[in-house]
C-alpha cells in the first residue's frame, strides 16, 4: 500500500483509463465477431434542415439523422421528377449533403418534395408557402438590425424610464416590484420551455432533443450561478457589503437578453423564410411586451443612485441579442440548434429567479406574502396580456 | 408520389413557431416605411414571381439542355430523372428498346391432329432491378425482366407453358383467356400454388384471338402483381393482321416503399422515362401496331394520349374492326387494346398516360420518326 501511495496520481490515473481502453478494444475486436448483425433493412432518416428559394431553383440542405448511410437518388417536386445535383454517393450518419433542385416554382405555392432514396424510400418535406430567400447581404443585414433594434434595445431602455417613479414608490414597492419580475421571468421560462420542445419535437432529435434542451437550460444555470457567485466573492473582499443591487439588475438583464435572443431568432428565420408579417402593430406589440422586462430591470435598482451610462449598457444587454438573434435567425438550419439555444434562455431565466427569490422576503421572513403574491400574478399577467397583443 | 414507408416525423414549419409567437397574424404593407425599415424589405414582402425567374433559370440551362434533348433541362421542359440521364439497360439485363419488338413465338412441334403445339418455359425469378438511376427494387419477375416474355401464337394452337418456381414466394401463371378451370393458374384449383422450386405445366388452347395478358394470381396479389410478375399474350387471328412494324407496350408502375399505398414511379416496359432518353424510331407512313396493356396496380385507371396523331384502337383486339378514332384511351387493370397508327410527318411525339402525375412519374416517351 505505501509503495502505491509513492506512485504519482497521475500515474494511477493513465492506468486505470488505459485497463478501461484495454478492454473496450478488446470487446470491438473480438465481440463484433460473435454477436449478430443488425437484422432488418437500412433505417434512412433524412431531415430537410433549411430550405432556399431561389428563382428556377430549390436549394435543400438535409442531414441523415438515421443510423445508416443514406443515398438521395431522385427527387420529386409535387409529383413529378425534377432534375438536380446533389451528393454523388451516401451521406453518412450525422452529415449534411446539398440538394440544388432545378424547378419553376411560383410565389406563395405549396410544395412537397419527396426525396426517393437508393431502396425506394421516400422522404417527403412539405413546404407551406414558398418564397424567393432574402439575400444575405448589406440590405438584409441592415433591416435585421433594425428589427433588433425595435423590438429589443428600445422597448426595455424605455422601460428603464419607469426608474424614478419607483424611486419615489420607495421600500415598501421594491418587494412588489422583485415579486413582479419573479412573475414575469417565471412566464417567460414556462413559455420558452414550451417552445423549445415544440422545436425539438419538430426536429430530427439526432442530437439529443429534448434533452438538448434540458442540457442546455441546465449548463446555462449552473454557469450563471457559478459567474454570479465569483462575482459575490470578488466583492465581498472589497466592500464587504450584502447582495449588490446592481449586480442582481444585471443578472436580469442577462437572463432577459438570453430570452430575447430566442425571440429574435424566431423573427429572423420567420422573415428569412418569408413568412414574417412585417407591420406596425407587431413592433408596436413587441415594443410594449418588452418594455415591462425593462421594468424588470430596474426594480432592484429603486434604492440605488440612477446611472444612465449603467443603464444603458443593462438595456443593451437585455436588448442588444434580439438583434443578435435575428441576424443569426436567418441563417440557423437546425430545428434543434434553434431548441437549446432557446434552452439557455430559460436556464438562464430559472438562475434570475432564483436570485431574485430572497429579496421578496418581508420582515417575517415570508416569500410569498399578499404583496409579492400579488406582484408576481401581476407580472406572470402583464407578459401574458401583452403577447396577446402580439397575437392579435 | 404516395406516402412513405414510414409516417414521417409531424414537418416543422417556421410557420407552425410563429403561430406561436403570433407574427404571422399583424399584417401592413405601409408599415415598413412608416417605421423606417429598408425600402428593399418591402420590395421583398411584395408581390414578385418565381415564375418569370423559373423560366429565366431555365434559360440559362439552355446550352446543356440542346445537348441532351429538349427535356432534359428540368424546370419548365418537363420532368426528368436527375441529370437527364435513364437507368443503364445493362445493368438490369433486359432494355426496353428491345423487349418492345421481342415476340416469342415458342418452340413449335406438330401434333397428331395437325395442329401446331407451342412450348414456352417461364420462370420466377426473383431478382433486384434498378428501376430508377441509383434506386433498387427488389422485384418478382417472370424470366427476369418487367414485363414478362411476350408469349405469341396463332388462334387454335395448342400452348404448353411449363412454369418453374425460382422464388423464395409460392407463385402461378394465371392467363387471360378461355381455358379449362384447372388450367387457371389459381390457388386451390389444378396444379394450385406453385411453391418454391415447385414445377407445373400450364396447357390450353388459344382462344380467342386477340390480346391477353398473364400475371400471378397468389395473394396477396396486388403484391405479387405489383411486383413485377406480369406479360403479355397475343394470339393472332386465323387471317392474319396486316402488316406493320409491332411493339407492345405493358404500362405499371412500381411501389418502391412497398407500402402498397400506390406508386411511386410509372412506365411502360419495365422502365420509367426510357423512351424519353430512347426514343422508338418508327418510319414514316409505315403502318405501326401497339399492343398495349395496363397492369397498374394501386391506381384505377391508366392511360395511354399520342402527340400530334390519331389511332385505330381495337378493345382487346377481338375484334377486327377498329372500336374508335382516336389520341387518348383508357384502361383499367388488365383491360389491353391494340392501336394502329400511322405517321404522316417526321419528327419526334410524345406519347404518355394522360394523367398528368403519372406522365412526370416517369411515364412518357418518344416516337422518333424518320
Amino acid at each position: 500500500m505505501d509503495r502505491l501511495n509513492r506512485v504519482p496520481l497521475w500515474a494511477l490515473a493513465l492506468l486505470v483509463v488505459g485497463a478501461i481502453a484495454l478492454v473496450l478494444a478488446g470487446i470491438a475486436t473480438l465481440g463484433t465477431d460473435a454477436l449478430p448483425e443488425r437484422t432488418g433493412p437500412p433505417i434512412e432518416d433524412i431531415q430537410v434542415e433549411r430550405t432556399e428559394f431561389t428563382p428556377g431553383e430549390i436549394d435543400l440542405t438535409v442531414r441523415n439523422a438515421g443510423p445508416d448511410p443514406v443515398a438521395v437518388s431522385q427527387v420529386t417536386v409535387n409529383n413529378g421528377f425534377a432534375n438536380f445535383t446533389g451528393p454523388e454517393g451516401e451521406i453518412g450518419r450525422l452529415e449534411t449533403g446539398h440538394l440544388n433542385i432545378r424547378y419553376p416554382w411560383i410565389e406563395d405555392s405549396p410544395y412537397l418534395i419527396g426525396l426517393l432514396t437508393s431502396t425506394g424510400l421516400v422522404v417527403e418535406h412539405q413546404i407551406d408557402a414558398a418564397v424567393e430567400t432574402p439575400e444575405a447581404d448589406g440590405d438584409f443585414f441592415a433591416t435585421m438590425a433594425l428589427i433588433g433594434l425595435y423590438v429589443g434595445v428600445i422597448p426595455v431602455t424605455l422601460g428603464m424610464l419607469a426608474l424614478p417613479v419607483l424611486r419615489r414608490g420607495g421600500r415598501r414597492w421594491t418587494a412588489a416590484l422583485i415579486a413582479f419580475t419573479v412573475g414575469l421571468l417565471g412566464f417567460l421560462a414556462v413559455d420558452g420551455t414550451l417552445e423549445a420542445l415544440e422545436l425539438s419535437a419538430a426536429g430530427s432529435g439526432v442530437f439529443g432533443g429534448d434533452s438538448l434542451v434540458i442540457l442546455c437550460a441546465l449548463l446555462a444555470f449552473l454557469a450563471l450561478s457559478g459567474i454570479d457567485s465569483w462575482l459575490k466573492g470578488r466583492r465581498s473582499r472589497s466592500e464587504a457589503s450584502g447582495a449588490s443591487a446592481w449586480q442582481l439588475a444585471l443578472m436580469v438583464a442577462i437572463g432577459i437578453g438570453l430570452h430575447n435572443f430566442g425571440e429574435g431568432l424566431a423573427i429572423g428565420s420567420a422573415y428569412s423564410v418569408g413568412e414574417l408579417a412585417l407591420g406596425t402593430f407587431l413592433i408596436i406589440g413587441f415594443a410594449v411586451h418588452n418594455t415591462t422586462e425593462g421594468l424588470a430591470i430596474v426594480a432592484p435598482l429603486s434604492e440605488e443612485e440612477p446611472r444612465i451610462p449603467r443603464l444603458l449598457g443593462l438595456g443593451l444587454i437585455a436588448g442588444g441579442p434580439a438583434v443578435a438573434g435575428a441576424l443569426i435567425g436567418g441563417s440557423v438550419t437546425s430545428d434543434e440548434v434553434a431548441a437549446g439555444l432557446i434552452g439557455i434562455g430559460v436556464g438562464a431565466i430559472a438562475q434570475v429567479i432564483v436570485q431574485l427569490v430572497p429579496s421578496m422576503k418581508d420582515g417575517a421572513g415570508r416569500i410569498l406574502n399578499p404583496v409579492t403574491s400579488v406582484g408576481i400574478a401581476a407580472g406572470a399577467l402583464a407578459l401574458y396580456l401583452t403577447g396577446l397583443l402580439v397575437t392579435a | 408520389m404516395k406516402s412513405s414507408r414510414r409516417s414521417p416525423r409531424k414537418p416543422l414549419t417556421r410557420r407552425s413557431l410563429l403561430c406561436r409567437l403570433g407574427l404571422t397574424a399583424a399584417a401592413g404593407t405601409g408599415a415598413a416605411s412608416v417605421l423606417g425599415v429598408n425600402p428593399a424589405l418591402a420590395e421583398l414582402t411584395a408581390e414578385h414571381t418565381g415564375h418569370e425567374a423559373g423560366m429565366a433559370a431555365a434559360g440559362e440551362g439552355g446550352a446543356p439542355a440542346a445537348a441532351m434533348g429538349a427535356m432534359h433541362a428540368g424546370g419548365h421542359s418537363g420532368a426528368t430523372f436527375r441529370s437527364g440521364e435513364g437507368v443503364d439497360p445493362a445493368v438490369n439485363g433486359f432494355d426496353p428498346s428491345e423487349l418492345l419488338r421481342d415476340f416469342d413465338w415458342g418452340r413449335t412441334s406438330r401434333m397428331a391432329d395437325g395442329r401446331t403445339l407451342r412450348e414456352w418455359d417461364l420462370n420466377a425469378i426473383e431478382k433486384e432491378i434498378e428501376v430508377a438511376p441509383g434506386v433498387r427494387y427488389p422485384a418478382w419477375t417472370y424470366n427476369g425482366r418487367i414485363p414478362g416474355p411476350t408469349l405469341r401464337c396463332n388462334e387454335g394452337d395448342r400452348l404448353r407453358i411449363h412454369f418453374g418456381n425460382g422464388s423464395m414466394h409460392p407463385h402461378t401463371v394465371h392467363f387471360h383467356g378461355i381455358h379449362p378451370a384447372s388450367m387457371d393458374g389459381v390457388p386451390g384449383i389444378g396444379a394450385g400454388l406453385i411453391p418454391p422450386g415447385g414445377r407445373t405445366t400450364y396447357e390450353f388452347d388459344a382462344e380467342p384471338f386477340g390480346l391477353h395478358l398473364f400475371h400471378c394470381h397468389v395473394s396477396p396479389l396486388a403484391e405479387h402483381i405489383a411486383r413485377g410478375m406480369y406479360g403479355t399474350l397475343i394470339i393472332d387471328p386465323a387471317r392474319g393482321r396486316r402488316e406493320a412494324d409491332e411493339m407492345v407496350m405493358v404500362m405499371a408502375g412500381y411501389n418502391t416503399t412497398l407500402d402498397g399505398e400506390g406508386n411511386q414511379l410509372y412506365f411502360v416496359n419495365g422502365i420509367p422515362f426510357h423512351y424519353m432518353y430512347e426514343p422508338i424510331k418508327v418510319r414514316q407512313d409505315e403502318l405501326v401496331r401497339i399492343y398495349l396493356t395496363n397492369l397498374l396496380e394501386y391506381d384505377l385507371l391508366n392511360s395511354f394520349h399520342l402527340h400530334a396523331n390519331f389511332f385505330d384502337y381495337y378493345p382487346t383486339g377481338t375484334r377486327l374492326e377498329p372500336g374508335e378514332f382516336t389520341d387518348t384511351i383508357s384502361q383499367v387493370q388488365g383491360q389491353r387494346g391494340i392501336l394502329e397508327v400511322k405517321f404522316p410527318f417526321k419528327g419526334k411525339y410524345m406519347f404518355h398516360a394522360h394523367q398528368s402525375e403519372f406522365a412526370e412519374l416517369g411515364w412518357m416517351g418518344f416516337f422518333e420518326v424518320v
